[in-house]
């Protein structure tokens, strides 16, 4: 350069220079815009949820800080309580009927079987059709005049009354804990295919030669290989269930007598239906330990196991 | 241990037959190799005899028992595959002894057998460790040591050196063959490399197109190939092959290439005078010298140290010669170059065929 620089410009133009060069600097930069719609979008209203779990806010009111208030009324609340266990309930018998039967068409699919491809397509269908649209051909099914299942069962004789689905608290349990399965399926399925076909096929021929018969082979070579997937899976299934709002809103709303109602219905029906925010915010944030307690049971199931691992000593 | 009898086994996927009736008989205790470029059956052929592929025609019988109809698991056979297919999950001692714990056999067997095994193979260090731990050589000697516990009648090899570096290829060639002289079981060994055919091999199989061209010891397969295939296909650097038209002219016979340059054949040759024939002569068997006839340009030479190559233009053909001793040809020289007669190779340009 032509203009000679004091020594204080020279050491600033230094300073830029290595600012420019820095690659944390450029790093930090470029991630920005992920963290401004994960504050934006992701932590607000996350963070709003948990104030408002903590004041009495109503539609069209702020609302005060109570404190514990909202959890100290919720323990003392038979509905809320029912509601867990109906989520509990739900939560688990449709996962592990999802894990199982799931499993099952995935290993069916991975076979060599005539119109492979036709029947993954099929497989899709539950989880391609729009969740409402499907809840209210569920709604029809178990329609206490309409319903197809009690026709049908009182054209083959084996019934002699149309059955209520939704208006007994067992049968509507049931009932949507039979439509979610319906749902959930494919997902589990698709999945746990994609990850058998990730298991080279040599290993079943040396597992062939090795003389296993065919459940000596699920045993000890699918299973394990599978872990890994199922762990991803079922986490996802688990936190999918437990959050489920849309299959419940739609074929009961919550009834009978509250027999059907989630968590994420309750928190709403609170909330939006009934105007108390505050409350509504605390049963959603009620949630939170049993979302937790799934994450970190996927966090240790997805634990890299030993054989996973590289060639460190 | 136990013989291998393959007899007219002939194999098709849908209506596309890729093995045409093949015959061997492999004798108790041998190493056979069988060699081809990839997609000449080998692989297949092997895998009939595992039993992971059906048999189309004909019948494979293992120790004299017809196995057509056996399932893999009771033909008493293990197999070596080329991605080794080790259980990932496992430890390398669970690795050996998943057969035999598969087969209910009693612990304190599966525990000597695969610690005779690991001694065998030199892996008592790493029974403990998982196979992404592992090398790999270590690799390839696990999926042995997996076969060896088995202490089956016929061992089969997939190309197993195939996914290794070639220094540890060499090594485990050498490692490989000792195994066998140690262990003196029935092995069927297939690879697409020539050079491991004939290092390994008690008798090679040649197959092409799905066809056996030819089987013999390495050294008759290198000394008396029945045609151009096994020919070209044996020996490295390849065979050099020239065309031309044999000419017996008062009990002198030779071939004379497509520019008149002559090619002198055995004396005892075979052929008619006039035939169209492919001159064949290995790079190994030229000799240079300012008195012969034939003459060829240099193209390039190539010093490794122990040997020297020289291609260059012979009649009109690139010709490989290699030589013991040191020559500083340069790009264009013309040299005298004179193939050892005794040693070379007459072969019908029509079939392909040797004449004799």
């Amino acid at each position: 350069m032509a203009v000679e620089m004091h020594s204080s410009d020279q050491s600033a133009a230094r300073a830029g220079w290595r600012l420019r060069d820095n690659r944390d600097w450029l790093g930090a930069l470029f991630m920005l815009p992920a963290a401004a719609i994960l504050l934006v979008f992701l932590a607000y209203p996350l963070g709003l949820g948990f104030w408002l779990g903590l004041t009495d806010a109503k539609i069209g009111e702020a609302g005060h800080f109570i404190g514990w208030g909202n959890f100290v009324s919720l323990a003392h609340d038979a509905v809320f309580w029912l509601v867990v266990f109906n989520t509990t309930f739900y939560t688990v018998v449709a996962s592990v009927v999802k894990f199982a039967l799931g499993l099952y068409l995935a290993l069916l699919l991975n076979e060599r079987l005539p119109f492979k491809s036709l029947l993954r397509a099929f497989v899709l269908l539950p989880f391609v059709v729009p969740t409402v649209l499907s809840a209210i051909a569920f709604w029809w099914i178990y329609d206490s005049q309409f319903s197809i299942i009690s026709w049908v069962l009182i054209r083959l004789g084996l019934i002699h009354r149309y059955i209520d689905f939704l208006g007994e608290p067992w049968n509507a349990r049931w009932a949507v804990i039979a439509a979610n399965i319906w749902r959930g399926i494919p997902f589990v399925a698709i999945t746990l295919l994609a990850g058998l076909q990730t298991i080279s096929p040599s290993l079943y021929e040396a597992a062939t030669l090795d003389g296993v018969t065919a459940w000596q082979r699920f045993r000890h070579i699918t299973l394990p290989l599978l872990t890994p997937i199922i762990a991803v899976v079922m986490t996802f299934s688990v936190l999918l269930t437990f959050t489920d709002f849309q299959l419940i809103y739609t074929i009961t709303g919550g009834g009978p007598i509250n027999a059907t109602h989630l968590m994420a219905t309750l928190s709403f029906q609170r909330a939006i239906t009934g105007g108390y925010l505050g409350e509504g915010a605390a049963i959603a944030d009620a949630m939170v330990p049993f979302l937790l307690a799934a994450i970190l049971f996927s966090y240790f199931g997805l634990q890299r196991r030993r054989w996973q691992q590289g060639s460190a000593d | 241990m136990a013989s291998v009898d393959i007899r007219g086994v002939r194999k098709s996927f849908g209506p596309l037959e890729i093995i045409h009736g093949i015959d061997i008989e492999i004798g108790d205790g041998e190493f056979i190799v069988l060699v081809g470029p990839s997609g000449c059956g080998k692989t297949t052929l092997l895998r009939m005899v595992a039993g992971l592929e059906t048999i189309t025609a004909g019948e494979i019988a293992i120790d004299r028992r017809v196995v057509n109809d056996v399932p893999p698991k009771n033909r008493d056979i293990a197999m070596v595959f080329q991605n080794y297919a080790l259980y990932p999950h496992m430890t390398v001692r669970d690795n050996m002894a998943f057969s035999l714990k598969m087969r209910k056999a009693d612990a304190a067997i599966i525990v000597e057998r695969v610690h005779r095994a690991a001694d065998i193979l030199g892996l008592q260090a790493y029974l403990n460790r998982y196979p992404r731990q592992l090398s790999g050589g270590q690799r390839q000697r696990v999926a042995m040591g997996r076969a060896i516990v088995r202490d089956p009648q016929v061992f089969l090899f997939d190309e197993p050196l195939s996914n290794l570096d070639a220094k540890l290829r060499v090594q485990m060639r050498t490692e490989i063959k000792a195994l066998h002289q140690r262990l003196k079981t029935t092995s069927i060994y297939v690879t697409h490399d020539q050079v491991e055919a004939m290092t390994m091999a008690d008798r090679i199989v040649v197959m092409h197109g799905g066809n056996v061209e030819q089987i013999g010891t390495p050294l008759e397969l290198y000394d008396r190939p029945v045609n151009l295939f096994v020919a070209g296909f044996i020996g490295s650097p390849a065979m050099n092959f020239i065309e031309g038209r044999l000419k017996r002219v008062n009990g002198s016979v030779w071939v004379e290439a497509g520019d008149g340059t002559r090619l002198p054949a055995p004396r005892d040759a075979g052929g008619r005078d006039g035939q169209q024939v492919v001159y064949g002569v290995r790079p190994e068997h030229f000799e240079v010298t300012d008195d012969s006839v034939i003459r060829a340009r240099v193209q390039v030479v190539e010093p490794t140290g122990a040997d020297t190559f020289v291609y260059a233009d012979l009649a009109g053909t690139q010709v490989c010669a290699v030589f013991g001793e040191r020559h500083a040809f340069k790009s264009g020289e013309i040299i005298g170059l004179r193939p050892k007669v005794s040693l070379t190779h007459l072969f019908d340009a029509a079939t392909s065929g040797k004449i004799n």
